[in-house]
């Protein structure tokens, strides 16, 4: 018999107190698991693995609320980028790929309020994020916008809905509560699998769909008024767009509508007249990007943005503290398991006083004694230790399908943390500690004294 | 010789801060596989003399030979590692471990040892005092008398060359009082071990060959006021 097999049935001699005790542990090991499988979801869905794109390019504004409105799509959009404006970029030596997007729009509430995304196909022939490709859930799927009407929708649209491919649906208008109806009615051509990334939650539609919608069309003076602000100085591009719009006057002066069925379903709006939201953009070489960025600081109405560097700033300065606080809160949990787990075996000094002295009698050396202590408030440390971790690896992968139907995060219930590498020996080392006092108490047993009581 | 104390003192020191004296022994001695039965008044030094002669307690002087190696001046912890191989015990009230098994409790007394556990030997030891089909049995399940017999088995697990018994018969009912006395001496023969027994029923010391009163040479007073001349 070793020193860990005479603990132990100290251990399971006070079954009922041991087990209380190392529940404790268990819970506080349990929290901490959850806490950190979640942030390492929330992590994982806030870094560059959420987008395989270099910058991303919107209107002069907060960096942090155009990488919210437009890849995360929880954040209304700054405002709009002359459609032209693309044309410009893609033409733009330093891009490898630039692709616009125009945000907005919502499915109606009843349909769960998710963002409407107009882009073109180029948005599906692109990696989502570094090294991986969107893939269609459905065999009939097609993965490409081919007609006006044609909508792509990501899981958990479908999922909550219930819909699939043929199903067709309407949008509103402005905000994802708005009872303000566009007529037209959209079809699914494809229903993408599980990205774990906001794609999940979006309705992609054709970006030319989006311009024809009732009430997309802006005033003209509003219009020229917004190029003339974008374009500044740079004459050549704005004398183009100001001479597509007066070639728009001149037609609606004939009584020409853009948007009218007779004229092609509005294909013929000048691109003076659009806008985008946003240009997903990827460049050639590293340094093209910071090129790219650094010139539109300058004098540009547009900025570029790296997305990975305002979602840093905001882990660091609003989930990393949450984060911290949690661990904290679980860290507290613990300590006190451990105050549990020394009061435990304290009390129950005074009880095993006689037993210790039998040991001593039989020739147990103090520092045995004292190991025995020390053995037992480890393995009721680690036992708990071990058991809440199961436990919170065990709940995460339970409730893992449900929380990602409930907010897109895929969780990943066996995933480790770095942390948990050093939670085990932070509680041999704990166990050590908050047995030390009651591991004391038996060292300095006396055996006459004990054996006598 | 397997046991020889010699001009041992032994004292306590008293909350006023006065020293109690509790031995004061100029010789005594056991030879090897000798069997003694020890009387004594209650607050004599019995247990005291006990506790000395395993190291449980240093003398304040004197020599305290076992197996023919003074333990006196050695450290606590050699003398417990001493004890562990050297002497057995046996309890008035047992002393068994309730949550081990009589055979854990057994292997329990070889554990502290520094030579591994014999189980072999721990179970054929249960069956020499008749308990073959209670090893897995914890004390809450046996007879007094059951445990007594453990307790005896525990004592041997290391094949000491000095038992000390304390009382052994004075908490079993009397038909075992015979069975367990005879037990130990029997064993102790049978094993060569020399056995020092403390009761103060003389029925029971009326059975031993050799029968020491402590009085006759345990005087503690004069042992220590010819220290302070």
């Amino acid at each position: 018999m070793n020193l860990f097999s005479i603990a132990w049935k100290s251990v399971k001699q006070r079954s009922v107190a041991s087990m209380l005790t190392a529940l404790s542990v268990a819970l506080g090991v349990m929290l901490m698991v959850v806490v950190l499988v979640i942030e390492g979801a929330v992590d994982g869905a806030l870094n560059q693995r959420s987008i395989a794109y270099d910058l991303i390019i919107g209107a002069k504004g907060s960096d942090l609320q155009l990488v919210l409105s437009s890849v995360y799509r929880v954040q209304p959009p700054i405002a709009n980028l002359p459609y032209m404006y693309l044309d410009q970029l893609q033409n733009d030596r330093r891009v490898e790929t630039a692709i616009p997007l125009a945000f907005g729009d919502f499915t109606k509430p009843q349909h769960g309020g998710f963002p409407i995304v107009g882009t073109t196909n180029e948005y599906f022939l692109n990696e989502y994020t570094p090294g991986k490709m969107f893939e269609v859930a459905d065999q009939e799927g097609t993965r490409q916008l081919s007609e006006l009407y044609d909508a792509v929708i990501g899981s958990q649209v479908a999922h909550r809905n219930g819909w699939s491919v043929g199903d067709q649906f309407s949008i509103v208008h402005g905000s994802a509560d708005s009872e303000e109806t566009h007529d037209e009615l959209f079809t699914i051509v494809s229903v993408l699998r599980q990205t774990g990334t906001p794609n999940d939650r979006s309705v992609f539609l054709n970006l030319e769909a989006v311009y024809i919608l009732d009430g997309h069309q802006k005033p003209i003076d509003e219009v020229e008024t917004r190029l003339k602000d974008f374009y500044g100085n740079d004459s050549e591009r704005l004398g183009i767009a100001l001479q597509q719009m007066e070639e728009l006057k001149t037609r609606r002066a004939k009584g020409q509508q853009f948007g009218d069925e007779s004229m092609g379903y509005g294909l013929d709006t000048p691109e003076a007249m659009k806008e985008i939201t946003a240009v997903f953009v990827k460049t050639r070489e590293v340094f093209d990007a910071i090129s790219l960025q650094s010139q539109l600081k300058n004098g540009s109405k547009a900025m570029a943005v790296n997305p990975i560097r305002p979602i840093k700033r905001l882990m660091t300065s609003f989930v990393g503290p949450i984060k911290s606080a949690l661990m904290v809160l679980t860290g507290m949990i613990i300590a006190v398991s451990g105050i549990s787990i020394f009061v435990s075996i304290y009390n129950s000094m005074s009880d095993r006083k006689r037993e210790i002295g039998i040991m001593r009698a039989l020739g147990a050396r103090r520092s045995s004694v004292f190991s025995i202590i020390l053995a037992e408030s480890t393995v009721l440390c680690i036992g708990g230790g071990l058991m809440g971790w199961l436990i919170g690896h065990g709940l995460s992968v339970v409730f893992a399908p449900y929380v990602s139907a409930q907010t897109g995060l895929l969780l990943d219930g066996w995933a480790l943390n770095p942390m948990e590498f050093v939670l085990f020996p932070v509680l041999l080392v704990f166990g050590a500690l908050v047995g030390f006092l009651p591991a004391m108490t038996a060292y300095r047993t006396d055996v006459a004294d004990a054996l006598t009581s | 010789m397997s046991l020889l104390l010699e001009n041992v003192r032994k004292s306590y020191r008293e909350p006023s801060g006065h020293r109690l004296p509790v031995l004061g022994i100029s010789r005594y001695e056991l030879a090897q596989g000798e069997q003694a039965a020890l009387v004594g008044s209650s607050g004599g030094g019995k247990t005291t003399l006990l506790n000395v002669i395993s190291g449980i307690l240093a003398p304040d002087s004197g020599k305290v030979v076992v197996d023919g190696k003074d333990i006196a001046p050695l450290p606590e912890v050699v003398r417990d590692r001493f004890r562990a191989v050297k002497i057995g015990f046996v309890f008035q009230t047992f002393n068994l471990l309730p949550a081990f098994t009589a055979l854990e409790n057994v292997l329990l007394g070889m554990s502290f040892s520094g030579r591994g556990v014999d189980r072999a030997f721990a179970i054929s030891l249960l069956e020499r005092v008749g308990l073959e089909k209670r090893l897995d049995h914890t004390p809450q399940r046996m007879s007094v008398g059951e445990q007594q017999r453990v307790s005896v088995a525990r004592s041997l697990a290391n094949k000491p060359s000095l038992l000390l018994a304390d009382e052994p018969t004075a908490n079993v009912d009397p038909a075992n009082q015979d069975l367990i006395l005879n037990l130990i001496r029997d064993t102790c023969k049978e094993n060569k071990v020399t056995l020092l027994m403390v009761t103060h029923a003389m029925d029971v010391a009326n059975k031993f060959d050799r029968l020491d009163k402590l009085a006759d040479f345990n005087d503690p007073q004069a042992a220590y006021q010819g220290a302070a001349t």
